[in-house]
């Protein structure tokens, strides 16, 4: 079985992030990481494949992004992917959701994957739905939000907390699944697993290489116009007290609940 | 097209709350761009003539009713799909919730649309609807403009539920052949509920707790300071934490669990995720306590400690106890 693991480079978590009045895009200078809700689905893959009940041949890491994001890729390998796969082109710059999906899914036809494995969610974006348009575009099944994933029979059995409670669902493969963030707790890479990265095999490709229609990536092909960015109501900020002495803190939190009558 | 088309889940013969918010809200819209609100059903038996009728009384004009199964988003997609194809609607909407955005996001695959998730406000605008999301841990708010169909998915909780007094819906029933993948995952259990009956709902004084409690024992620290309150209180906790196991999902507040609004709800190692924020952030009184002074909870709590939840908590519990004595 071969698995594909769809990573992205991201703002560092410690880093603010902001939007560029420019050009409204998300400001992408700065410190870069892998999106760490992508180390949890390396961390599946990498439990599948030491798992036995399925032979995995291979785990390829996959983004699309600008040349940084190779860095992304790095760390990927690192922590258990065999080679990378770079789809990079000025062309996809400011591609939505839709288009971005639509792109992936072009560079994943590439490799044929049996399992396509992503993460909850991008630290910057947010949109929790790359998994779902890839899924439509490779025509596979696919779930999100997977916090347990066995393979049983044959097909993959998972669960996940839904609108109601805990769903478990058999999902056939090829299939696309998005891993919550409480699905496992990923391992730190070896020393000599990050010095050998850089050595494992790293290809990339342009739009054009894979078939991508340039008129449906990229900003002048995507679907929705952001922009306008404006403020939100500004709401009073709360009081803050920093712990020194706790006797004194628990003090002051007793006077504030006991001045809103809330003891 | 000025037609709104929403999708409306339902659970054991019982139509969602925000699905019905949905439809309120698509119809409120729809009638300021000229157009009319339709809902999409999926699902069994449950689903009869008179339920799917009520959906008239939060504004649908007609709800499209498909045989298929529940709780799962890809025959949705295809039942939606074909729908939009027939009817030309302008725009889809869902009332947030784990369903809605990846049916939304499937079918923007599907009709090549635009789509905006997290969305808390929708105006029309020219004739057209916009969808304000607020990005950034809700720092920024930023607008969206379609070309085409338009895909909005709601943050939960954002779009209110209103019997607009209108009469039964029509229902149209839609036959169609599943995509050959929408069909290959099928729901084994559903709604299971996990850990304990608790409830957290009716409760004036909530002490939550996330993953900074350690471990599931560092629950009692909660528990422990819940009962120094006594009377109406109860322990309620993150996703995180009902995930691992440390706590029941009856107790969990956020997008996926409860929405509460008690007069103290108090945050012990609590981040303050947008998708545990929407389910408190109408409490009277936000106490949050975290050693982090980054966390977002702080940009939305009334009082922020920061500190050390283990020196700080059995302190405030015996202080508590104390001024409950005096
Ligand atoms: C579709 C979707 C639906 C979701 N639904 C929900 C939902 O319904 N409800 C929900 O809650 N979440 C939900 N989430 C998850 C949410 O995004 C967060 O991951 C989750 O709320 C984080 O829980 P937490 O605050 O306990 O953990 P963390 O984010 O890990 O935060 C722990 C906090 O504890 C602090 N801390 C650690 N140790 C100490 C200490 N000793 N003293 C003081 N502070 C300490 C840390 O500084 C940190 O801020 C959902 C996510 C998605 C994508
Ligand atoms: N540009 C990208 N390249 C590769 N994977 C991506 C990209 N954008 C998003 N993803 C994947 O999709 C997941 C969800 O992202 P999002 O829908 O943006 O919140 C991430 O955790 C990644 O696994």
């Amino acid at each position: 079985m071969k698995i594909c693991v769809l990573v992205k480079e991201v703002p560092d978590a410690a880093v603010e992030k902001r939007i560029d009045p420019s050009t409204g895009r998300m400001d992408r200078s700065g410190e870069k990481n892998l999106n760490p809700y992508d180390t949890h689905a390396i961390e599946a893959a990498m439990q599948l494949r030491e798992g036995g009940a399925v032979q995995v041949d291979e785990i390829v890491a996959v983004t699309m992004g600008p040349e940084s994001a190779v860095r992304a890729l790095h760390k990927a390998v690192s922590l258990g992917a065999d080679r990378s796969l770079h789809l990079s082109d000025g062309s996809l710059a400011g591609s939505d959701v839709g288009a971005t999906g639509y792109a992936l899914s072009k560079a994943l036809a590439k490799e044929q994957p049996d399992l396509v494995l992503l993460g909850q969610q991008s630290d910057d974006g947010e949109c929790y739905t790359i998994g779902a348009v890839v899924a439509d575009y490779l025509q596979m099944p696919s779930l999100t939000q997977v916090i347990k994933m066995d393979v049983d029979s044959g097909a993959l059995r998972c669960e996940r907390q839904a609108e109601y409670g805990y769903d478990t669902v058999q999902v056939e493969f090829p299939a696309v699944i998005a891993v919550g963030d409480a699905i496992n707790e990923p391992r730190y890479p070896s020393l000599k697993a990050i010095m050998g990265a850089k050595k494992k095999p790293l290809e990339t490709v342009a739009a054009g290489d894979i078939g991508i229609d340039a008129s449906r990536v990229g900003a002048e092909g995507s679907q929705v116009q952001c922009g306008d960015f404006k403020a939100p109501p500004a709401k009073a900020a709360g009081q803050i007290i920093e712990d020194e002495d706790t006797g004194e803190t628990v003090e002051k939190i007793i006077a504030w609940l006991d001045e809103r009558k809330l003891i | 097209m000025p037609d709104v088309l929403t999708y409306v889940l339902h659970y054991e013969g019982a139509l969602n709350k925000n699905s019905l918010g949905a439809v309120s809200e698509g119809a409120a819209r729809a009638a300021e761009i000229g157009g009319q609100c339709h809902a999409v059903v999926v699902g069994g038996g449950d689903l009869t003539e008179e339920l799917c009728q009520t959906l008239g009384n939060y504004g649908a004009t007609k709800v499209f009713r498909a045989k298929g199964p529940e709780g799962l988003a890809q025959p949705v997609i295809d039942v939606m799909a074909k729908v939009i194809d027939e009817n030309g609607h302008g725009y889809a909407l869902f009332g947030g919730g784990l369903l809605g955005f990846e049916i939304g996001a499937g079918l923007a695959a599907r009709q090549k649309a635009g789509v905006t998730m997290e969305v808390t406000t929708v105006r029309a605008e020219d004739g057209k609807l916009v969808a304000e999301r607020p990005i950034l841990g809700d720092s920024k708010i930023s607008i969206s403009h379609y070309q085409g169909l338009g895909i909005i998915i709601g943050r939960i909780n954002a779009f209110e539920v209103k019997a607009t007094g209108g009469g039964a819906a029509e229902v149209v029933d839609v036959e169609l052949e599943y995509s050959p993948w929408s069909t290959r995952a099928s729901m084994v259990t559903r709604g299971e509920q996990r850990g304990a009956d608790v409830d957290i709902e009716g409760a004036d004084v909530l002490v939550a707790g996330g993953r900074g409690l350690g471990k599931a024992e560092g629950f009692q620290l909660a528990e422990d300071l819940a009962a120094a309150f006594g009377g109406n209180s109860a322990v309620a906790a993150t996703r995180a934490v009902v995930d691992a196991g440390w706590y029941p999902y009856a107790a969990q507040i956020g997008q996926t669990g409860k929405t509460v609004s008690p007069k103290l709800y108090l945050a012990a190692g609590i981040s303050g995720a947008i998708q545990h924020k929407v389910g408190m952030q109408s409490s009277e009184n936000i106490v949050a306590i975290n050693k982090d002074a980054n966390a977002p909870i702080f940009e939305f709590s009334d009082l922020g400690i920061v500190g050390d939840l283990n020196k700080i908590l059995p302190k405030l519990t015996e202080a508590v106890k104390a001024k409950k004595d005096s």
